[in-house]
């Protein structure tokens, strides 16, 4: 570069200030200043961007958590109608044996029709009479049973029972069944709005706190549908990961870590083991049918399998995050102990574990969550299904929450919309739960070096 | 290591428990189309008798046939449901694996709808109109060329001057299945552009959906194809009966042939985009897994699958009675299957 040409300022380099620097004239003051300027433009701009992005998720997580809200909380409630019912000793226990088998074979869905045939002497048709029967739901019956029989002094005089609405009623009750439509349109004809008019003049009509919705497990019905399967399921399933899934994976991480020497073979085990954390769940699903079915003849959608393919799938996550944390441990600790004279096993079983704890519960707890959350590995081993009965052990058929969620989304019943928000909310606060737990746990344990 | 150990036994013997105990509930897989029923069934049974409730997982028709043949035993389904008769492919399989005696119950039938928002205007189509719309290929002036449509006025005078955008299933879908093979396949018929094709390119031309965005798939969730058309007037969607009537205030169906998609006419086989639904038991199970003679006697009881039944609130489209009577002896002696 000759003293003639470092005078002039090349056109072209005008916008790549650092060559120019570099190559020109030792910049004039404006000109520096400028420079600082378009930094301080740019730095501003990214800054905008980041900021942009995080309004825009922010934005899209209240949108879902809005959507999920405003249709799910009509399903914590459930329209109950009152009716007063008679129990009229000779048709229930007739000997008056008083004896749980006589009274449950009793006909009380017959009893339910005779009072509401009583108040709306007028309806003869077949047809009509089959929807007068159809406010409450059929689930009702059973209902009613079951209180009789907890209660047998009940029998032979007349009582007020809150029964049960059946889904099209409800819906008309809370609103999301317009009264306005015309009739073909309608789920809910003329002459059962004029029944539940007269009903609810009566004062007859009320809604209650779904208690249905937490307690019972599957069912057709929308009225008498619950997560409370799909949460003991889950819950199985949590416990099976939780004992296999932290265990083995400490143990795992804590001997590649602190005692395998470092040689081809471990090196390949811990990029395979990374390689497992980003594979596709329906995979481990796949897995699971394959060796926990078809080999070991485990029964079908057992929670009991969903866990072990639920720990195959979160065995990397805890592998990853305990072997982090065990690094994170500085080396003056064990080198502390090793100088103190304590044995290899003792350095790390006294100091090093238990200090980096914290971080073993965190990475834990949010492969935990990750299961909590999962459906494609279940799909394979048949818990994407319809049960109706709580499962008792870990052996029985049973559902998760997810599950639940998506066996419900795909149902025709308007109510039942409602309700796969309602669940869906339920997993969110258990994933709320346990994500604050891990955040807790980091919070009060950690250490500082 | 030694918390390995102990895992590892109480595992063994969780295993070890598990073989031992018998299976007392019947399992059911098979068909999404009819799983609504099936459950409903199952919860009735469970309520009515002192049997354990099924378990009734959906699978689609042609994955619950697969599990079903794949032979006799506890790990076994007992029942499939299906949206379709089975296949001779299918009997065969099933035979090779030692499922020879099948009893074959119809349950009833299922229509198949085109709808769309009451926004937008009712049509009245025949099936070679939806034909000539979603085809990928249709015949005009005598040759086969990509489907020119755009608009549903340009297949015919009478329908209304909008964009042609229908919703519909998956191939992986028993729906999709029905409809190709009840409107797309019986359309085809009528075009002698086609017929003059032989075998497989017939076939194709036939079966094959367009793909150029007016025809798209939207998932195998009928919920969601609903939702989408309340958004968007402009589109058509198929779906099955029971969700157009759960939603007939927002949504209306389209007149096929002349036919609107009611109950009745569904029900009188009047309404051309209909189907039998069905499903299949394992003579072999009946007497090892307790309840399955019980759950089909429920299945076929007036109160189920009649005309007022409790099946034809959930959407299902009851057989003639004199057919359900004949259903009911065949299933309760579970007369085996001949193809």
């Amino acid at each position: 570069m000759t003293d003639a040409t470092r005078g002039m300022v090349e056109p072209q380099a005008v916008g790549r200030p650092l060559e120019r620097l570099l190559s020109g004239p030792r910049p004039s003051f404006d000109e520096a200043n400028e420079l600082v300027r378009k930094r301080y433009a740019r730095e501003a701009r990214f800054r905008m961007m980041g900021l942009g992005a995080i309004i825009v998720a922010m934005s899209l997580l209240g949108l879902l958590l809005l959507s999920v809200a405003t249709q799910g909380y009509r399903a914590f409630w459930q329209t109950y109608i009152t009716l007063d019912i008679a129990l009229p000793q000779e048709e229930i226990d007739p000997e008056g044996t008083g004896g749980p088998d006589v009274i449950g074979r009793a006909n009380f869905q017959g009893l339910i029709n005779d009072t509401l045939y009583a108040m709306f002497p007028d309806v003869e048709d077949r047809r009509e009479k089959k929807a007068l029967r159809g406010l409450v739901s059929s689930g009702a019956a059973l209902d009613l049973r079951d209180r009789v029989m907890a209660d047998p002094s009940l029998i032979g005089s007349d009582h007020a029972f809150a029964l049960v609405a059946s889904d099209d009623i409800d819906q008309l009750v809370k609103g999301v069944i317009d009264r306005n439509v015309a009739e073909s349109e309608r789920r809910v004809k003329d002459h059962e709005l004029a029944w539940m008019d007269v009903l609810e003049a009566d004062g007859r009509v009320e809604t209650r706190f779904n208690t249905i919705l937490f307690t019972h497990g599957d069912s057709r019905e929308p009225e008498l549908a619950g997560i409370w399967g799909a949460v003991v399921g889950s819950f199985y399933m949590m416990l099976v990961t939780l004992f296999l899934a932290v265990p083995i994976g400490v143990a795992s991480a804590t001997y590649l870590e602190e005692f395998a020497p470092k040689t081809r073979l471990t090196d390949f085990i811990e990029v395979n083991i990374n390689n497992l954390a980003a594979v596709p769940s329906i995979v481990f699903g796949l897995l699971g049918l394959a060796v926990f079915l078809q080999v070991f003849h485990l029964p079908r959608s057992a929670p009991l399998v969903g866990g072990l393919t639920l720990t195959l799938m979160t065995l990397p996550t805890v592998v990853v995050a305990t072997r982090a944390a065990l690094r994170s441990v500085p080396p003056s600790i064990r080198e502390a102990a090793l100088g103190m004279g304590a044995s290899k096993v003792q350095a790390v079983a006294h100091h090093v574990l238990p200090l980096a704890l914290p971080g073993i519960l965190t990475g834990s707890i949010i492969g935990m969550a990750q299961a909590l959350g999962e459906t494609a590995p279940l799909l394979m081993i048949g818990m994407v299904a319809f049960i109706v009965d709580i499962p008792a052990t870990p052996l029985d058929p049973a559902t998760a929450l997810p599950v639940q969620i998506y066996l419900w989304a795909d149902s025709p019943e308007r109510a039942f919309t409602e309700r796969t928000a309602a669940a869906i909310m339920v997993l969110l606060a258990f994933l709320i739960l346990m994500n604050a737990l891990a955040v807790f746990l980091r919070r009060r344990f950690e250490r500082k070096w | 290591m030694r918390k390995i150990l102990l895992s590892t036994a109480a595992l063994a013997a969780i295993a070890a428990a598990g073989e031992a105990q018998a299976r007392d509930q019947i399992r059911i897989v098979g068909s999404s189309t009819v799983f609504p029923f099936s459950t409903a069934v199952a919860e009735q049974f469970g309520n009515k008798t002192d049997f354990a409730t099924p378990v009734v997982e959906s699978t689609g028709s042609g994955g619950g046939l697969k599990l079903f043949c794949e032979g006799v035993g506890e790990n076994t389904p007992d029942i499939t449901n299906s949206s379709r008769r089975i296949k001779s492919s299918e009997v065969e399989l099933c035979a090779t694996n030692g499922v020879k005696d099948v009893t074959e119950v119809k349950v009833g039938f299922d229509g198949i709808v085109l709808a769309n928002s009451k926004e937008g205007p009712k049509l009245n189509v025949s099936r070679e109109q939806i034909f000539l719309a979603l085809a990928k290929q249709v015949p005009v002036d005598g040759q086969l060329v990509d489907n020119p449509y755009t608009n549903w006025h340009e297949i015919d005078a009478s329908l209304p001057d909008e964009k042609i955008e229908v919703l519909g299933p998956p191939p992986t879908s028993g729906t999709r299945d029905a409809f190709v093979e009840l409107v797309m396949e019986e359309a085809c018929e009528s075009f002698p552009e086609i017929e003059a094709l032989d075998g497989d390119a017939k076939d194709a031309a036939c079966a094959t959906m367009r793909e150029d965005g007016a025809f798209i798939e939207a998932g195998e969730n009928d919920n969601l194809i609903v939702n989408k058309l309340k958004e968007n007037p402009v589109a058509l969607g198929i779906f099955g009966f029971s969700f157009l009537d759960q939603n007939l205030d927002v949504m209306q169906g389209s007149q096929v042939d002349g036919v609107d998609p009611t109950f009745d006419a569904i029900a009188a086989g009047d309404y051309p985009v209909s189907r039998s639904l069905y499903f299949y038991v394992k003579n072999a199970h009946a007497d090892v897994v307790p309840g399955i003679r019980e759950y089909i006697a429920e299945f076929t009881s007036d109160a189920a699958f009649g005309d007022d039944g409790y099946l034809a609130d959930k959407g299902l489209i009851p057989l003639p009675e004199e057919d359900r009577e004949e259903v009911r002896s065949q299933a309760n002696n579970l007369q085996p299957l001949s193809l």
